[in-house]
């Protein structure tokens, strides 16, 4: 166990992470269905997702480097930093599994980031309130992609709305943490730095609730809220953490400083 | 504010092959331009044909608009009508404006 930093020495550095690592680790997870898609066009769907990802936690991750002011760049936080070190939640984690299991997490994820982005697009801090704006477009796509296959499985063959709704049940208890406000993001929304995750938790459950319905799948209901105040956040990571960073971090850690 | 979950939902027919339908791509690269073929792909709906269309034809930039059209859509000519269709075409210069001289006084460009 990594003891819990009483104060954090920087907060917008540690909201940055969050938010880089967020879709750096997804982008990452999404990038494992290249060449493994159902067909060759959701083959090259996916690997679009995980470059639109892993090009948002570029930016997100070289402001965060920037803000903390150590000389780290975007590559030094991905390739040089320990699984506790990460602040991605614990749903963009978490194995691909079937390819309806993989929809549903990244819609979860995506009305998520749409929401956030839009309210970042109005933050106090330029760079960010930049990068959001390019990234909410990309965002807006991966909702209607993941929320159109959201449907087609859902509302499809009795295999493939039994699938997705186990993976609706099983992945629904991460989706709280998505909305976890702590003392940073107390520090950020009064600084008006990013939006109060309440505001957007109630926007999240319409939206959700909706396309779910539509899907006819049974919502799963109230998901209990994380039951320690150390999660993923603080550095507390699933299992699954660690396998995807060894095979992410491998070349660059056994080649330092290659170029190619 | 818009998240553009909307989907037409339409009804999924499946080639006796297995395959998905498949649809014909075409692109535009600027206004007033013409759409121009760019390419076919598989989609079970008008909706998934747009997305995977953008994902295929569209993701390298260069396009304003797309059009998808079911292949079935399509009627063309056959091979074997090609000689009473474009041959006759091929040797009747006077249907090309070169053809013609300008009259005097008339500006050439």
């Amino acid at each position: 166990m990594v003891p819990l930093p009483t104060a954090p020495v920087n907060a917008l550095f540690e909201y940055l992470q969050r938010l880089g690592d967020d879709r750096l680790i997804l982008g990452h997870r999404m990038s494992e269905w290249c060449g493994h898609g159902p067909i060759l066009e959701e083959d090259i769907a996916t690997a679009n997702v995980a470059l639109d990802l892993i090009g948002q936690a570029t930016m997100l991750l070289r402001l965060a480097g920037e803000v903390e002011g150590k000389g780290r760049d975007e590559d030094a936080l991905a390739y040089w930093r320990e699984a506790v070190e990460f602040r991605n939640c614990l749903l963009v984690e978490q194995p691909n599994g079937d390819f309806g299991h993989t929809v549903v997490r990244q819609f979860l994820f995506d009305v998520h980031a749409v929401l956030l982005l839009d309210g970042l697009t109005r933050s106090t801090h330029d760079g960010l309130a930049g990068i959001a704006a390019k990234s909410l477009k990309e965002a807006k796509y991966h909702v209607r992609h993941s929320g159109d296959w959201m449907l087609k499985l859902g509302d499809g063959t009795d295999e493939s709305h039994r699938r997705v709704q186990r993976s609706l049940d099983d992945l629904w208890r991460f989706t709280p943490e998505l909305f976890v406000t702590d003392a940073i993001d107390r520090e950020m929304i009064s600084a008006g730095i990013a939006p109060d995750p309440a505001v957007l938790q109630e926007q999240w459950q319409t939206i959700v609730r909706d396309v779910i319905e539509r899907a006819t799948l049974q919502h799963p209901g109230e998901a209990a809220p994380p039951a320690s105040a150390r999660g993923a956040r603080q550095g507390a990571h699933s299992e699954h953490l660690g396998h995807l960073l060894a095979e992410m971090q491998i070349v660059a850690r056994s080649h330092p400083g290659a170029t190619w | 504010m818009s998240t553009n979950i909307e989907v037409a939902a339409q009804a999924a027919t499946i080639a006796a092959d297995g395959q998905w339908p498949l649809w014909e791509v075409f692109t535009q690269s600027e206004q007033a331009a013409p759409h121009e073929h760019a390419g076919s792909l598989h989609a079970v709906d008008a909706e998934q044909a747009i997305q995977n269309a953008r994902d295929v034809y569209a993701r390298r930039g260069g396009v304003i608009s797309l059009w998808v059209v079911p292949a079935g859509a399509i009627t063309a000519s056959s091979a074997s009508d090609a000689g009473p269709l474009f041959d006759p075409g091929a040797d009747k210069a006077y249907r090309h404006p070169q053809f013609y001289k300008a009259p005097r006084g008339v500006r050439v460009f």
